[in-house]
């Protein structure tokens, strides 16, 4: 951080700007705080200055000179316990049903290891609270874009390199607006099962859940008589994979039997795979499929099985555990039944072709009229 | 008496180039129409847009952006991107744009770049994909695009890794061509493909058995509506008939005055 190599100014120095500009300029109703990392222990011993993380502003609504007082007197040390000042993070900001977004602006690797501040990452993603962590590197090298792309990756995050005060300053307010924009409800966690039966009954909703390498999940979602089932499933690769990939989302009846699929496959770098299925009970007429007899006047709702599984393939040293993130959103929708249209026809050219048909059968009759009635006239 | 049909023969043909000239129109965007300086970064958080609304925003290279628009049945909507690059980049890269309907079920491109590659020394590169026709029905089998929520995906798919977290510009505008067409004769999806956003909850029980609603019937639900194939059937019925008695009445002779 005290390398005076942007702009010819210090990183501390640009990042103190940075953050005076995003304290001005945000609205009042942002709930914000900072911890700092490797700001206070001037010492060399690792063990202490691994343990050098504060929170400077406490979450909640911003007093804008404190916060800037707090920031002005930050000094840069040696050590960058990443993985303890993230886990400190996420503590600060408590749990709850919404997202929270983590800003995290570095210059330097983590050299407190372990804990691996990517694991450390995964590991808070994984907790069931919605946790998101945007990276900023400093003038970043190839060691800290690595380390920063790991964290960001892991939690749905992006990753910036700013090379200039103006672009911090920017990134920054984006992610902080962005913050408050995606500041709503987070998906029911979930947990689904290796089998149908005794699988989680699920309401129309968005849920999530943690799904491993070549694992099936699955879900059970009742459906009445008239009603369409409508299901879509994103797998987010949160970790390093072969770069050929793919998601399929099945419905089934009880018994197994396939309903319909939902499926794509892709290759190369992306975030989320997707697939998605409709189906309507109105559409079957089996009668096999509802054995119990039903009493008059009353619909039963049938289950239909979702199962969710992926064909990933982990590299080398990639960790299997925790699973990789599952966003599942079911929905029930009245159905809409096929059309029944009459063979009847529409358009300009339906009515020209009519109209000239018309024409030729009055000029057909009108000439065989004329000629009928001078035959008969002659005779 | 040949100059009408010759003019008549020439509208057809100018009839029949302007249409697809119409629909492959680079989208132009609407006038008065703010510009979008957002973008989500998921499909939960995907920043809604309008057709014909102008988008620009900065964003960092390998930033998966997603925005929302609504779609109809009738209408082709044509997508049009351009990401330019101010910094200086150690290499080539590809870029994608993908669409996905409310289902987040891939969505096919008939037309338009979709996954072009800047070259190292290239300042931008341009995007597209024009979307397949809207259809008012489709069966729960089918994967046509249906009336609802689209989302569009940009991401970066090929890159050497030192370029990621580089800052880019990113133009995006969403154009529609209504192509109309749409009547109920052919099918109407009861509920358009939007997603349901709230947060699930996971039942403990089986839902009680629901009585059955009760079918109302209604007279206006007989009559039906403008546009419907009845209507034209009808319509060329009498147009036909009237045609008859003329062409009958042209074939009499003249009376004597």
């Amino acid at each position: 951080m005290r390398a005076r190599d942007i702009d010819g100014r210090s990183r501390i120095s640009v990042a103190q700007q940075a953050f005076n500009e995003v304290v001005d300029g945000l609205p009042d109703e942002t709930q914000l705080g900072i911890r700092v990392l490797g700001a206070t222990y001037r010492g060399k011993d690792k063990k202490q200055g691994c343990l050098d993380t504060q929170q400077i502003v406490p979450v909640g609504p911003v007093d804008r000179t404190q916060a800037k007082a707090a920031v002005a007197g930050l000094r840069p040390t040696g050590f960058t316990p990443v993985g303890l000042a993230l886990r400190s993070a996420a503590q600060d900001l408590g749990t709850g049903s919404t997202t929270r977004r983590i800003v995290l602006i570095t210059d330097g690797e983590d050299t407190c290891a372990p804990p691996d501040p990517c694991e450390v990452a995964r590991e808070l993603a994984a907790q069931g609270t919605r946790l998101v962590v945007d990276t900023l590197g400093l003038a970043p090298d190839e060691k800290v874009r690595r380390q920063l792309l790991c964290i960001a990756g892991a939690t749905g995050g992006t990753y910036t390199a700013a090379q200039s005060a103006d672009e911090l300053t920017g990134r920054i307010k984006q992610l902080v607006d962005r913050a408050r924009d995606t500041y709503t409800a987070a998906p029911a966690v979930v947990d689904g099962t290796g089998a149908c039966d005794g699988a989680p009954m699920l309401a129309p909703g968005v849920y999530t859940d943690r799904e491993a390498f070549s694992e099936h999940r699955w879900y059970r979602v009742p459906v009445r008589p008239g009603q369409e089932l409508r299901a879509s499933v994103s797998v987010a690769l949160d970790r390093p994979v072969n770069p050929d990939y793919g998601v399929l989302l099945r419905a089934t009846a009880p018994d197994g039997r396939e309903l319909v699929r939902g499926v794509d496959a892709g290759s190369g770098r992306t975030d989320v795979v997707s697939a998605g299925l409709r189906w309507s009970a109105a559409e079957e007429k089996d009668a096999a499929a509802s054995p119990e007899p039903t009493p008059s006047g009353v619909q039963a709702a049938r289950t239909v099985c979702l199962v969710v599984s992926n064909s990933f393939a982990p590299r080398g040293g990639t960790r299997a555990e925790p699973g990789m993130p599952v966003e599942l959103t079911v929905d029930l929708v009245a159905a809409s039944p096929a059309p029944d249209g009459p063979d009847l026809g529409r358009g300009w050219a339906l009515l020209l072709l009519l109209t000239l048909a018309g024409l030729v059968t009055g000029l057909l009759a009108g000439l065989l009229t004329r000629w009928w009635v001078a035959t008969w006239r002659e005779n | 008496m040949r100059t009408p049909i010759r003019v008549a023969a020439a509208m057809a043909a100018a009839g029949l180039t302007l249409t697809p000239a119409a629909a492959l129109a680079a989208p132009s965007p609407s006038p008065g129409a703010a510009t979008v300086t957002k973008a989500g970064t998921s499909f939960l958080t995907a920043t809604t847009i309008t057709a014909g609304q102008p988008v620009r925003v900065g964003a960092s290279t390998g930033d998966h952006l997603y925005w929302s628009f609504r779609a109809d049945a009738g209408q082709v909507h044509e997508i049009g991107v351009t990401v330019t690059f101010p910094k200086r980049r150690t290499g080539a890269s590809t870029w994608t744009v993908d669409v996905f309907d409310g289902l987040r079920r891939r969505q096919a491109c008939t037309a338009g770049a979709q996954t072009p590659t800047a070259a190292t020394a290239a300042t931008s590169v341009a995007l597209g994909c024009t979307l397949r026709r809207v259809r008012p029905w489709a069966e729960p089998w089918s994967g046509d695009p249906l009336p609802g929520t689209y989302y569009v995906r940009l991401s970066v798919t090929d890159l050497p890794e030192p370029d990621l977290g580089l800052p880019i510009e990113v133009d995006l505008l969403v154009g529609a061509v209504d192509e109309g067409g749409a009547s109920g004769d052919d099918g109407e999806l009861a509920a358009a493909l939007v997603p349901n956003t709230r947060a699930g909850t996971v039942l403990t029980a089986e839902p009680t058995p629901e009585p059955v609603a009760e079918e109302e019937t209604d007279l206006t639900g007989w009559l039906p509506e403008a546009g419907s194939r009845w209507v034209w059937t009808t319509v060329g019925g009498v147009l036909a008939a009237v045609a008859g008695v003329a062409g009958f009445a042209l074939t009499r002779r003249p009376r004597r005055r």
